[in-house]
């Protein structure tokens, strides 16, 4: 039997009146990359943020990486990325003191996500492009088992698709499980294990 | 606790105009209310504390209530907690750079209030003992409240409003023991004050730091 990264039932969440994410089920084995589509609002990030205990669910339950995301999420953080819609950086601060919160040998990944060169920039001078690069280091350097991308393709130039589509082949090689959020769904859908649809918080 | 730490004190670096701006009000409040007592030099002495520690309180208030706004900017408080390490780790590195801000800030006001209101002393590492443990004890619940204001539309007026009652004791021990240091402290009666000043910031600090986590998560 194959040891399951995430197993998710009946999860539920709430915004006012409205179930962004309405009893949602499913179970993703280790080492896969999920594609997860659907239209703008169909809660694909507020079941990315759930899962990477971001926000609290209103309903269900689920492990990430075999821990409980409500009751063990220092655990699941511990083991997991987001790479989310808000880029998470300081304005004030140069790229690479961004990442030294994370890890001070950010010099490789910095190289790696193309951005070495404005390493020492404050954000605040940076293009959305630039800014979701260093978003991207920020997420190598946690060096997860499971990396939740939400639309990781946004605001990216052509080099910078590339460069998403290598990080995930990376992930997946070193045997890391990584869910994508995105619209982009011809391009995921090439290197994608599995795909699950979203319609108004409920799986297509 | 480290890289947390030094995250805050770049920030604080790197928006040090703000600083000099609450350090004007400051010195403006301080200004304002020497002339609500009149020009007697005795007793403008006799306030001095008092003023010294309500132009500190006040100007805490505009540093307080912005600590957050780099975090909420990108979401970056977010990012930070959903890393591995603990929400009060992120809660001390805040509370200790608003302390050092504060410090900062009230050893700055000191030659202002002497200036002001004739209030000189030679007691000068009693004053700054006495304004560490007063701003440590104003920052720790302080800091707890701007985040909890921190996504407020009002956080300028709610801030204070929580603040305010809550550090009655920390604003009464530390004018007294100013005071005492500047008037003279014939019944020693100053450690008092201090040992008063001690045990609060040990309530505050401990309790703030076991509230955050709950008061920032989702």
């Amino acid at each position: 039997m194959e040891e399951l990264a995430i197993d998710a039932s009946n999860l539920a969440r709430r915004f006012g009146r409205r179930w962004a994410v309405a009893g949602v089920s499913f179970q993703l084995p280790r080492g896969k990359v999920m594609m997860l589509a659907g239209r703008n609002g169909s809660g694909k990030t507020t079941l990315l943020r759930i899962l990477a205990t971001a926000i609290r669910p209103d309903g269900g339950r689920a492990t990430v990486g075999g821990f409980d995301i409500v009751k063990q999420k220092e655990e699941v953080r511990r083991h997991s990325a987001l790479l989310s819609h808000y880029t998470y950086l300081y304005e004030s601060l140069t790229a690479r003191e961004n990442l030294s919160l994370i890890a001070n040998d950010n010099e490789e990944v910095l190289r790696r996500v193309g951005m070495i060169a404005r390493a020492d920039d404050p954000v605040s001078t940076f293009s959305a492009g630039m800014r979701k690069r260093v978003s991207f280091a920020r997420v190598l350097l946690q060096k997860p088992e499971i990396a939740f991308l939400d639309e990781p393709f946004g605001q990216l130039d052509p080099e910078g698709f590339a460069l998403v589509e290598d990080v995930v082949a990376e992930l997946k090689a070193s045997g890391a499980t990584v869910v994508i959020a995105t619209h982009q769904v011809d391009r995921v859908a090439r290197f994608a294990d599995v795909q699950l649809g979203l319609e108004n918080g409920r799986i297509a | 606790m480290i890289a947390a730490l030094r995250k805050e004190l770049l920030l604080q670096w790197r928006t040090r105009a703000q600083a000099v701006a609450v350090f004007v009000f400051g010195a403006t409040a301080l200004l304002l209310f020497s002339f609500a007592i009149g020009p007697s030099a005795n007793q403008l002495r006799q306030y001095a504390a008092g003023f010294l520690w309500l132009g500190l309180l006040l100007s805490s208030t505009l540093t307080l209530s912005e600590a957050f706004h780099a975090e909420m900017e990108n979401h970056a408080l977010e990012g930070l907690l959903l890393l591995p390490a603990s929400a009060r780790v992120l809660y001390y590195a805040k509370a200790l750079a608003n302390t050092i801000q504060l410090v900062f800030l009230g050893i700055a006001l000191v030659p202002v209030m002497v200036v002001l209101y004739d209030a000189g002393t030679t007691r000068l590492l009693t004053i700054l003992a006495i304004i560490v443990l007063g701003s440590a004890g104003v920052s720790a619940p302080g800091t707890l409240y701007s985040a909890m204001t921190s996504q407020a539309r009002a956080k300028q007026t709610l801030l204070p409003l929580l603040l305010f009652p809550l550090i009655v004791p920390v604003l009464l021990a530390s004018v007294k023991a100013t005071s005492l240091a500047i008037l003279g402290d014939p019944m020693q009666q100053g450690s008092s004050w201090m040992l008063l000043l001690l045990c609060f910031n040990a309530i505050y600090w401990s309790l703030c730091g076991l509230l955050f986590d709950r008061v920032v998560e989702d």
